[in-house]
């Protein structure tokens, strides 16, 4: 055996100054050789760390080792054993705080890039349907309706579907995916992809039902009248304003809403689809998370000419993956770390054309462990700009909360559910992902759904 | 897909479709609204329902072709169907028994008004109904609304039928009367909403608007809707349509319908230039 290599075979990635042009793929995968020099690296440890790292304890050794043995098509089997939308996570998982922040070679060298051979077996079966309709045991004869067609839905969904269970999805809007569809953009998550994976849970004979918002067609109480068990995954769909003045000025979007007629609706490829998005010129987005890289990203690719990411802490406190912030600064976002808007400025016909903002420092550790950011008195200066995009987070749309009944949720709009289960205080109802934790990441919101499939099953078969 | 089960054209410009929807017409109430998606590559749009069949499993919409994706839609024929249809949306219009109230329409926001005033009639009020066009021939729903009021008055800009002038004038002369006006409904262009709040503040006659904001999804999620209602910023979609218009920061709400008035106006232009009907075809298809 060859000497182990301690760093990682990089992924190829299109150019900087290419890719911020266009909405195509950033990274663009391994090729074959270099998939396997990369899972030959992995030195199958008998701790296996990795696999406790992951949400869903995805067998990751063995599926590394199957493929460094040539068998792609194995690799696939048990990939997708655990993790029923695995070209997804192998996309958007922050791996490098979970399965790779575990791996053993990480402590002498680079851990193993399972993030980028995940997304190498996912995109290898996508191109070759190796894997036929796994096997599915007898029906039930129970039915299970699953609110939201997020990450968290969606994979409740195919694990209870696996199960024998009848399952039947309800999305509000007119394409499957929640996040994975109107917040991910397309270069960074592929629109094809997330069809081909919510094709594959529909393959297992979950029914998906667009167009129905629950709580206004239908109440969570009148599905319980008809469905065994309910699970809500209805994601953190709420944005987050500043609450400061100017806000409602034209060219100030949430980047809720300027991701979504860019994703969803293809805003980019107006007129030839009809949504319209402001291509400002120059762009101010406020917040420094995974979300506001992806509106900063998208704005440039519109063809803004400058892109501020504004932030008011420093760059350590950033919440975005290390690899979007690269991208971001790769790509010529300019950062303005430290820096707190104060107003947004507009002109008479109601268009914004500026932030006004206050340079910040850096004081003692708040209530998240973090620096506070502390004002500096008269520092107030100016950023132009024509389009403001705030992306403080979100929170759960309150609507399925007010109309159920007993459905406990906590000052913060989330739903209470116990964190093993995802068991509600309501009599047959399941919730997890966004609506239960806030708003966080889509493998958490996949391990979450998946924990519930468990204890729905296990409820249903007491039941029996 | 959800088939366009009978369509007619109300006067110009002015369509009316019944659209086979069975659980939306279960659920929906008056003051609430639908999002209406022609084809794969249309947009969503917001339009306050004008009627519901539970029995027949329909929802009327009714609307005015002013951009490119109302003209598309408006080329769609009964037996045809549209991609996308998703409602209830928002809070249903709230409905009482209040004494005398007043409904004021004008151009196509007679067909939301129509089942708001019938609710209002049902829940044992005196309906006092304005409603107003530019001209004769863009009136429509006039017995509807006769039907379902205890007095109607009628107005056009130009004289042709009724009184000459604006909803305003008689809607005054209501208010002026000696008879306690409990409430006014005014649904219609955002000028006539704005003036009628302007006409009953001096009253002091709680207005009811219906707003007509841009929206993208229609249930919370990206505040495309806002308003500043009272101070506070509301969103269109989950906190309304309907807001107390006497709150309501009208010179925001007419900033924000612009928004997009030169992409509106471009997606128009090459609409018409590269072969409408294909375009429409291609939805059908």
């Amino acid at each position: 055996m060859a000497k182990l290599d301690l760093n990682r075979v990089e992924m190829p990635r299109q150019e900087p100054k290419v890719r911020a042009k266009n909405f195509k793929e950033v990274a663009l995968g391994y090729t074959e050789d270099m998939m396997k020099a990369e899972a030959s690296r992995c030195i199958q440890c008998a701790k296996r760390p990795c696999v406790a790292g992951c949400p869903v304890n995805v067998d990751i050794p063995e599926f590394i080792r199957a493929l460094r043995d040539g068998n792609v098509a194995e690799s696939v089997r048990i990939l997708k054993g655990k993790n029923a939308l695995p070209a997804i996570c192998g996309r958007v998982c922050p791996q490098e705080t979970q399965c790779e922040e575990a791996c053993t070679l990480g402590k002498k060298g680079a851990s193993v890039a399972i993030g980028r051979l995940e997304r190498y077996v996912a995109d290898w079966e996508l191109a070759h349907h190796s894997e036929g309709k796994p096997q599915i045991p007898p029906p039930t004869g129970k039915r299970i309706a699953v609110v939201g067609t997020g990450p968290a839905g969606l994979t409740c969904a195919a694990d209870l579907a696996k199960m024998g269970h009848k399952v039947t999805m309800f999305e509000a809007l007119h394409e499957p995916g929640g996040v994975l569809i109107y917040g991910i953009p397309e270069f960074r998550l592929p629109k094809a992809i997330v069809k081909a994976e919510v094709e594959y849970v529909k393959s297992l004979g979950v029914e998906v039902r667009l167009n129905s918002v629950i709580g206004k067609l239908d109440t969570v109480d009148e599905i319980l009248s008809s469905y065994d068990a309910v699970f809500l995954g209805t994601g953190a769909g709420l944005p987050m304003f500043l609450g400061i003045p100017g806000e409602n000025l034209n060219g100030v979007y949430s980047a809720n809403e300027f991701l979504t007629r860019v994703n969803l609706m293809k805003a980019y490829l107006f007129p030839e689809y009809d949504t319209p998005v402001k291509k400002g010129r120059r762009v101010a987005v406020v917040g420094a998370g995974n979300v506001a890289m992806d509106a900063a990203r998208c704005a440039l690719r519109l063809g803004a000419e400058q892109v501020y990411i504004v932030y008011r802490r420093s760059k350590v406190e950033a919440p975005a993956r290390h690899e979007e912030l690269e991208n971001a600064e790769e790509e010529g976002v300019i950062f303005k770390w430290l820096t707190n808007p104060k107003r947004f400025i507009g002109d008479a016909r109601g268009w914004v054309t500026g932030m006004e903002c206050l340079e910040m420092e850096l004081g003692e550790p708040d209530a998240s462990g973090r620096r506070r950011p502390i004002p500096k008195p008269g520092t107030e200066f100016t950023i132009e700009c024509d389009v403001a995009i705030v992306a403080l987070g979100t929170t759960p749309n309150p609507l399925i909360a007010q109309t159920t009944r007993g459905l406990a949720t906590t000052s913060h709009g989330t739903v209470v559910a116990d964190e093993q289960t995802g068991k509600t205080k309501k009599d047959r109802v399941w919730a997890g992902g966004d609506v239960v934790t806030g708003a966080a990441t889509v493998i958490s919101a996949m391990g979450a759904g998946k924990r519930a499939a468990a204890s729905i099953d296990r409820f249903l078969r007491g039941a029996q | 897909m959800y088939r366009i089960v009978a369509k007619e054209t109300l006067v110009p410009s002015i369509q009316l479709m019944k659209i086979d929807a069975p659980a939306v017409s279960r659920k929906g109430k008056a003051g609430q609204f639908v999002i209406v998606r022609t084809h794969e590559r249309g947009e969503r749009i917001p339009l306050t329902i004008a009627d519901m069949d539970p029995e027949e499993g329909t929802v009327t919409i009714v609307f005015q072709e002013v951009g490119k994706s109302t003209r598309e839609l408006a080329m769609f024929k009964a037996g045809d169907s549209i991609m996308d249809f998703v409602g209830p949306l928002g809070i249903p219009t709230h409905v009482e028994k209040l004494g005398t109230v007043v409904c004021v329409a004008g151009g196509v926001g007679v067909a939301p008004i129509a089942p708001i005033a019938r609710a209002f009639k049902q829940a044992g009020n005196k309906v006092i109904t304005i409603m107003g066009a530019r001209s004769k021939n863009l009136l429509f729903w006039e017995e509807r609304l006769k039907a379902v009021s205890d007095e109607l008055i009628v107005t056009t800009d130009d004289g042709t039928y009724g009184r000459k002038g604006v909803v305003t004038v008689p809607l005054k002369e209501v208010l002026e009367r000696p008879e306690k006006i409990a409430e006014v409904i005014a649904i219609g262009p955002v000028v006539m909403m704005k003036f009628c709040c302007v006409t009953t503040r001096p009253f002091n006659v709680k207005t009811i608007v219906s707003l007509n904001s841009l929206m993208l999804d229609g249930t919370g999620m990206c505040g495309c809707c806002r308003v500043s209602a009272g101070g506070q910023t509301k969103f269109v979609c989950v906190d309304g349509p309907d807001f107390d218009g006497h709150t309501i920061d009208w010179d925001i709400f007419q900033a924000r319908q612009q928004i997009y008035l030169d992409e509106e106006k471009q997606a128009l232009q090459e609409w018409e230039r590269c072969g409408c009907v294909s375009a429409a075809q291609k939805g059908r298809a």
